[in-house]
């Protein structure tokens, strides 16, 4: 023991002092808070006279700024057309004028196959092969063609951009802070904000779906292509330099190759986020999965619901181990002298099996467009299903959630609503100013008042309630589940698996089951958020747990600590700040959450967002947007400046 | 030595930070240990000069923060240095245009890394075609010499494989190979073999002097390991804090350290196998002498014969006349230097 309060010493020198004054702050708060309450009760909400029309002001400039930009966004609309109508053309719609048929199920199915046999393997092929079949049989073709259209159009797009914008950063340090600064708004910015000055632009439909998700999927390309090109290790580049490289042949024949892992984790990212955009992007009428997705939760029509989700999953899942297995590959080592129909094998299938689909589904129209008779549905089963859980389980179900939301759930925002609002400024600014001085003190202040002064004052509240409940619960599940995780390898692969597939669904398909099961209250949205948000607690309590060096472990457990003693005065301590950032990363993930949980009902800053979509009320939507984005933000910078002392005093930075 | 220098450095600077060349005329190229401290600049390299002629193995030695590292670097123009004269063949390095500078590396250096430099994405054929690959030769041409620099460091049949494929030492012999691809006048080694284990750094220090006696390259190697420098080096350059405290021949440099920091090295440094017998004879006449040894015999290479005769022995010139005896007790002296009375 004394060997670790020795340790901890260089960064407590000033303990008392920092101790007395952390209570004395406290009571001051405590008395602050009550002396409020009682003397100046309509604290408890914003002064509506205080409210400044932001919202009517950004509304009407993007008004403006919609008509003189008209020519630049119709150019840039009919720019993103030529390519989304010709992919679309050869998925689903064919060209009718010129009598030229899309391609045929089957040779999409084929062309899947052959794409994962070369990338991954037999495993992937069949997989793959399964998935794609899978559409078909369940009569979801046109939907599903309909969003990896998009999805192809997408994906190179904002990959090529990520990269000239990444490489762009990397030669300038200026560019690279403003980007960086840009890009983390833009990423704690919830998928659904971006909608909304879309549709101002460019209206309803598939190319503002397309542009929507084109900016929302860019950034972590650039920022892997910072990343990479930042890490090619310095002897890399200098033996690049001293065979003569110009700056030129540096990146494109050094720099970009040597981070090409990196690169591709960029686009594995790209991947995934274009995807589960194009599902959210349903809501400004683009039509796919998405959009069939959407209609079936609004009707309540489970089972169908179930089918497109497992749809959208399965094709998350594909692109997912695509990207990933083309990661890990390494390319096959030919003999020399190979000829090249060896070496070029699966392109060769690839154009003969497309062929063969094409000229037979000329002459047997079956294997054209799946046939309607052989579709297949299990839709009315699980209609069943749900009908009978509601009939025999909500009984039982209904009680504890009821118990959970009026016992737990309601006191908790409850309290939250009755806090006065200086202290709901004051009290995240002092927290700031305790663990990173002033600078720090002053962002909760600027973002949270700025928000307040925009009349957002009871979404507000209403979010950081769902997100404080969420957060609570993901720790309370999240931290013991990656602590039993990294005590065994076995519970570790199957932890591990779970969290990859949490990962990969859409965020949409979560309302699935918590429609089915709890129908629409408070409790719904905080669980279908828990399922997001509880990955990033498990994950990094797993890591860090991991990374206790072995030795420390070793040496406390030959001064003669138990294995709990271990745990708590060992592991713990040194897996802190790892711990921290997985509670940044759940914050993170149930704040991207709050505003999809709005399609099931909810008063906070996502219902905004969702209400300005039809009336296509920019100020409203992009401001409470921009209010999800603040609060990520502000507890990240709180956490990360937490995480980053607590680093320094352990010395491991 | 009478030869003129392939590589000249004069009065090489290299400072980091702010604006390191005001620092140095505010001094006037001297600024002392205080000034550095006083405004926050650190001193890598500081005011080294000496000459590498062709054809010779200049090692320079120094421990980790010495500043040997930034001083190839400084050579190579990886790390333009803040101050002095670098002369190649008497050209001034430091005032090539970028252009020049690329064509100079393409054909005139070659460079081997400590941690290798090899690119991951490229097998061992294409990395060591690649500084042929970028000055623009063709498939052809580039693929066969890649594969005569691998037969030349002992690689072939491993022409497809990945870096990551390869042991620390076969990834050494492709840094080697690419290095010497454009076929450079001029060789630079920074700290090649540290990263190995000492079994095989043995083997790439006897393949290194393999290939310098075939090449005869004109070398600057960097090392940390004074052992490897004293097998190596025609002359050793060690460096403290950035100077360079003395270049010698490693014979000279036992024999008559310049201070207590090259003392300490060479205290633990293999004497029998460094010093000759020709700096340990005293003069004497050469009556009644029977035996007798050269004076270019390094000392453990006669010792045995020395300590085991009664008499002295004679030491004779290239001529074989005999100009000097070696005694016992020189040779005990010589041997071990701590043992003195």
């Amino acid at each position: 023991m004394t060997v670790f309060s020795a340790m901890a010493e260089p960064g407590r020198g000033t303990d008392h002092k920092s101790r007395y004054i952390e209570a004395v702050a406290l009571g001051l708060t405590l008395l602050l808070t009550v002396f409020l309450f009682k003397f100046y009760p309509e604290t408890d909400k914003w002064p509506t006279e205080w409210v400044v029309p932001f919202r009517e002001w950004v509304t009407s400039a993007f008004a403006w700024f919609a008509t003189f930009a008209k020519p630049a966004t119709r150019a840039i609309a009919w720019f993103i057309t030529q390519p989304l109508a010709l992919v679309e053309a050869m998925l689903y719609r064919g060209l009718p004028a010129w009598g030229w048929h899309p391609l045929p199920w089957t040779a999409v199915v084929a062309g899947t196959t052959i794409l994962g046999h070369w990338i991954g393997g037999r495993r992937l092929a069949l997989f793959s092969g399964l998935s794609c079949f899978y559409l078909a049989i369940f009569g979801l073709w046109p939907d599903a063609m309909q969003t990896l259209a998009i999805v192809i159009v997408t994906v190179p797009l904002a990959a090529a951009l990520g990269l000239a914008l990444g490489i762009w950063a990397t030669r300038n340090p200026s560019v690279e802070r403003k980007l960086n600064t840009m890009f983390d708004v833009m990423q704690a910015t919830p998928h659904m904000a971006y909608l909304v000055p879309v549709i101002i632009l460019f209206g309803f439909g598939q190319v503002p779906a397309l542009l929507a998700t084109l900016i929302f999927a860019m950034p972590p390309m650039a920022r892997c292509t910072i990343l990479g090109i930042r890490t090619v290790p310095s002897e890399i580049l200098e033996a690049g330099r001293m065979s003569g490289c110009t700056p030129s042949q540096l990146l494109w024949k050094v720099e970009l190759p040597a981070s090409q892992q990196t690169l591709l984790l960029g686009l594995n990212q790209v991947v995934m986020q274009t995807l589960a955009m194009a599902v959210i992007a349903s809501l400004v009428g683009a039509s796919g999965l998405g959009q069939k997705l959407l209609f079936s939760l609004q009707q309540l029509q489970v089972g169908k619901a179930v089918e497109q989700g497992i749809a959208i999953t399965l094709i998350a899942i594909v692109l997912d181990l695509m990207t990933q297995a083309f990661m890990h590959r390494t390319p096959p080592r030919f003999p020399e002298g190979a000829s090249s129909l060896r070496r070029h094998r699966h392109l060769a299938t690839f154009i003969v099996a497309t062929m063969i689909a094409i000229i037979v589904a000329l002459m047997v129209p079956a294997l054209a467009v799946f046939p309607k008779e052989f579709m297949w549905s299990f839709a009315g089963p699980i209609n069943d299903g749900v009908r009978w859980v509601s009939k025999n389980l909500f009984s039982t179900i209904k009680p504890v959630r009821d118990w959970i939301t009026i016992w737990l759930l309601l006191p908790m925002r409850d309290f939250y609503l009755w806090l006065p609002w200086p202290v709901v400024l004051g009290v995240p600014a002092l927290i700031g100013l305790k663990l990173g001085g002033p600078r720090l003190a002053l962002v909760p202040v600027v973002l949270f008042g700025f928000l307040m002064l925009a009349g957002f004052w009871t979404p507000l509240i209403f979010t950081i309630y769902l997100v404080t409940a969420c957060t609570v619960l993901c720790i309370l599940i999240g931290v013991p589940v990656g602590i039993w995780a990294s005590r065994s390898a076995r519970v570790a692969r199957v932890v591990m698996a779970i969290c990859d597939t949490l990962q990969t669904f859409p965020s949409f398909i979560y309302l699935i089951p918590v429609i089915m099961l709890f129908q629409t209250s408070d409790l719904s949205n905080v669980i279908a958020m828990l399922f997001y948000a509880t990955v990033p607690a498990i994950r990094y309590t797993y890591l860090g747990m991991k990374r206790v060096p072995q030795t420390v472990l070793e040496a406390s457990t030959a001064s003669g600590a138990t294995r709990s003693q271990n745990l708590w005065k060992v592991e713990l301590p040194i897996a802190f700040p790892e711990i921290m950032l997985g509670i940044n990363q759940t914050i993170m993930f149930a704040l991207a959450m709050v505003a999809i949980t709005a399609l099931i009902g909810s008063r906070d800053l996502g219902q905004e967002i969702y209400k300005a979509l039809p009336g296509a009320d920019t100020g409203r939507g992009l401001l409470a947007g921009l209010g999800i984005a603040f609060i990520g933000i502000t507890a990240d910078r709180l956490i990360g400046a937490w995480a980053k002392r607590r680093k320094a005093e352990l010395g491991l930075m | 030595m009478t030869d003129r220098a392939q590589i000249s450095c004069r009065n090489l600077w290299k400072i980091f930070g702010d604006s390191p060349r005001d620092f140095l005329e505010r001094h006037s190229y001297s600024p002392t240990d205080a000034d550095f401290k006083a405004e926050g600049y650190i001193g890598a390299v500081r005011d080294v000069s000496f000459d590498v002629f062709p054809g010779e193995i200049l090692v320079i030695m120094g421990l980790s923060g010495s500043g040997k590292s930034t001083l190839i670097r400084a050579i190579t123009r990886l790390n333009d240095p803040t101050a002095g004269e670098i002369l190649l063949d008497g050209a001034d390095l430091l005032k090539t245009t970028s252009a020049e500078l690329i064509d100079l590396r393409r054909h005139k250096m070659g460079m081997v890394f400590q941690h290798f430099g090899l690119l991951p994405h490229r097998n061992v054929l294409e990395n060591v075609a690649f500084p042929l690959e970028v000055r623009g030769s063709s498939l052809i041409e580039r693929e066969a010499r890649a594969r005569e620099m691998l037969k030349l460091v002992g690689l072939e049949g491993r022409e497809t494989y990945f870096p990551r494929e390869l042991s620390g030492g076969q990834q050494q012999r492709v840094g080697i190979a690419r290095s010497l691809a454009v076929g450079p006048d001029i060789w630079f080694l920074d700290e090649p073999f540290s990263a190995l284990d000492p079994l095989i750094r043995r083997e790439m220090q006897d393949e290194f002097l393999r290939l310098q006696r075939m090449l005869k390259k004109t070398i600057v190697f960097i090392t940390h390991d004074f052992d490897e420098a004293v097998r190596l080096a025609d002359r050793i350059g060690i460096m403290k804090d950035g100077r360079l405290v003395q270049l010698a021949n490693p014979e000279v440099m036992i024999s008559h350290p310049a201070d207590d920091y090259v003392r300490e090295f060479a205290k633990n440094a293999p004497r029998d196998k460094i010093i000759s017998v020709g700096s340990i004879m005293s003069v004497g006449d050469g009556k009644s002498i029977d035996i007798t040894v050269s004076e270019h015999d390094k000392i453990g290479h006669v010792a045995a014969m020395v300590l085991a005769s009664d008499q002295n022995i004679g030491v004779t010139n290239a001529e074989g006349a005999v100009i000097g005896v070696v005694t016992r007790q020189a040779m005990i002296a010589a041997l071990f230097p701590e043992s003195r009375s």
